[in-house]
């Protein structure tokens, strides 16, 4: 392939709607191909989806591929990979981009084998540099960072959850629609789904908090995150934990937040028992403030903190708690 | 005999404590820090568990260790074979260093086609240095295979593989057909830890190394020659936000500061 123009957008629908991360991804593509002077394209894999094409002209695309396919209706690699491959045959973008989610993890790194060309996952910051794609990524479990370039087209990248602005939806935005044949053989699909078990672990999303009070290795018990449970109810939060906590069997996996579990942009943060790994710090890089309580005044959690208490939990907590709640019903 | 290949490597240990890391950014390397040793890769280690889970389930099963890096991983390789494994294979050979996921994907799918016949291929479900979880499926696509990422309990039956995967709101189990691959992540559960009795009997099972010409490869295809993303930089980024620790002369008079500040700053 040759002459590649534009950023195209792998988008995701979720529950009925154009899912965040889609918008978020949209906007990032929206600056770059700005800079390029380049269009900005999305391809809308799944069945039943065409409807939501003009929901992403009005996030940002210029032209959606639409490829509505039975065997689209629940994502599978092998369904969706050669769908992508199509729309990006068709399109020749300069760049590509999806979302870093169960999808977007899972599609980018064979879509880039599809298209003989290698993917940067999990971006930070995508930027544009002598007409190349600057590609930023954490590392080392979110210790270090590291910068990319791609020598071949199309580049590709997955952007990391919530570090992307999306562009405010402008439904007066006009743009072209084109349908894509799937020309997916059924029998080529090789895995099949026996069974799905959504976790209902209840309470406001995490993704959507603005106040989270994440647990850590020092909760030391199932019921010690009660008290979190508590602290979040009466701020109207959501209650989170490290990954240590999570396979120590005290909170439910999908309420890992961190390098391999959720990351989450909340305006307040309190870090309980937590001593402040990057890899679980890397799924706080959307919050803005953060407090932390850890009886080691050196636990690295106090880096990235706006206010922190050197103290056991047990100790801090509870008085906490009993203030805020005494400060709220003022 | 069912045959598997788990793919480990060796990190920098993800443990390192974060004041500790450093990196030489004229290299575009992580230091190594005195006194904290590398570590094999969690993930692959839990994939090694896996395949372990499944001979144990059948009985019997051959178990082949397969890595990718300098001399220094047989440490790595030693550990799997503690926990039980039969035999390694390591990939030593400058051409496959500092190679991007593709790159070194390709080492390692030659290495597995040298190693046929095999019913499946566990990996990590991404290593804990460059976290990127790319290379597993790119060997799976080199060799033609399902991949199957992100499990947390694999179970092999007659010529069939049925995976629980973890999804970001809960878990899905997917069937496929062996051969195939496999990517492992930590909600499998524990991996066993090697009594000192199999860490003497690993020293004697037979660990091989290959190099690019073993693989019939040719060194633009791996390493830094093979890749098409290019490391540009590599640092570590500044962490501005500076505490302020907030006191008292009881825990409950710190607690009540904190909650007063938290007020006035309209944080809560």
């Amino acid at each position: 392939m040759a002459n590649e123009s534009g950023v195209l957008v792998v988008a995701e629908v979720a529950e009925g709607a154009l899912a965040a991360i889609t918008a978020e991804v949209l906007g990032a593509a929206r600056r770059l191909a700005d800079e390029l002077g380049q269009p900005v394209q999305a391809a809308l894999l799944g069945q039943g989806v065409e409807p939501h094409a003009q929901k992403l002209i009005a996030a940002g695309a210029d032209k959606v591929y639409v490829v509505d396919d039975p065997t689209l209706a629940e994502y599978q690699s092998d369904a969706f990979v050669p769908a992508a491959e199509k729309v990006c045959r068709e399109a020749n973008p300069a760049i590509v981009l999806l979302g870093q989610t169960d999808i977007g993890r899972d599609l980018a790194p064979r879509l880039a084998f599809r298209l003989e060309t290698a993917v940067a996952m999990d971006c930070l910051d995508l930027a544009v540099s002598d007409g190349r794609l600057v590609m930023t990524r954490a590392c080392y479990g979110g210790n270090a960072n590291a910068q990319h370039t791609c020598k071949t087209m199309p580049q590709m990248a997955t952007v990391r959850v919530k570090s992307q602005e999306p562009l405010a939806p402008d439904t007066s935005r006009q743009g072209e629609v084109s349908k894509v044949a799937a020309d997916i053989d059924p029998s080529a699909v090789r895995t099949k789904i026996t069974g799905r078990r959504k976790e209902e672990a209840g309470g406001i999303r995490l993704e959507d908090a603005e106040v989270i009070v994440g647990g850590g290795r020092g909760m030391g018990s199932v019921e010690a995150f009660q008290t979190l449970e508590e602290l979040a109810d009466l701020m109207k939060g959501a209650v989170g934990a490290t990954r240590a906590a999570c396979d120590m069997g005290w909170y439910p996996i999908p309420k890992q937040i961190g390098l391999t579990g959720k990351v989450v942009s909340p305006t307040l943060y309190i870090a309980v028992a937590i001593s402040g790994a990057s890899q679980h710090m890397a799924g706080l890089s959307g919050a803005k403030n953060i407090v932390a309580v850890n009886k080691d005044p050196e636990a690295s959690i106090f880096r990235y903190c706006r206010y922190g208490i050197v103290g056991d939990w047990k100790t801090v907590i509870p008085p906490f708690l009993n203030k805020v709640r005494q400060l709220k019903a003022e | 005999m069912v045959h598997m290949i788990c793919c480990v490597k060796q990190v920098p240990d993800p443990e390192t404590p974060a004041s500790q890391f450093k990196v030489d950014e004229a290299a575009k390397k992580v230091l190594p820090v005195p006194g904290i040793d590398p570590v094999a890769d969690e993930y692959a280690i839990l994939g090694v568990e896996a395949a372990l889970r499944i001979r144990e389930a059948l009985g019997e099963a051959k178990i082949t260790i397969l890595c990718l890096g300098p001399e220094a991983a047989r440490d790595a390789v030693k550990k799997a074979l503690a926990m039980g494994a039969d035999e390694g294979i390591q990939l030593t050979d400058k051409a496959f260093e500092d190679g991007d996921s593709y790159a070194t994907a390709r080492a390692l799918a030659a290495a597995i086609k040298k190693l046929e016949p095999f019913d499946l291929v566990l990996c990590g479900r991404q290593a804990p240095d460059w976290d990127v979880g790319v290379t597993p499926s790119v060997i799976a696509d080199l060799l033609g295979l399902a991949c199957v990422t992100r499990a947390s309990d694999v179970k092999v039956a007659d010529g069939t593989l049925q995976v629980e995967r973890v999804l970001s709101d809960g878990f899905e189990t997917v069937e496929t057909s062996l051969p195939a691959l496999v990517t492992i992540s930590n909600e499998l559960g524990e991996p066993r830890y090697p009594q000192l009795r199999e860490i003497m009997a690993a020293a004697k099972k037979q660990v091989t190394v290959w190099s690019v010409t073993d693989l019939g490869l040719d060194p633009s295809q791996v390493g830094v020659a093979g890749s098409a993303l290019s490391l540009d930089r590599l640092y570590v980024p500044v962490h501005e936000a500076k505490c302020e620790f907030i006191e008292g002369e009881t825990a409950d008079e710190a607690a009540g500061k904190l909650a007063s500040t938290l007020r006035e700053a309209k944080l809560i």
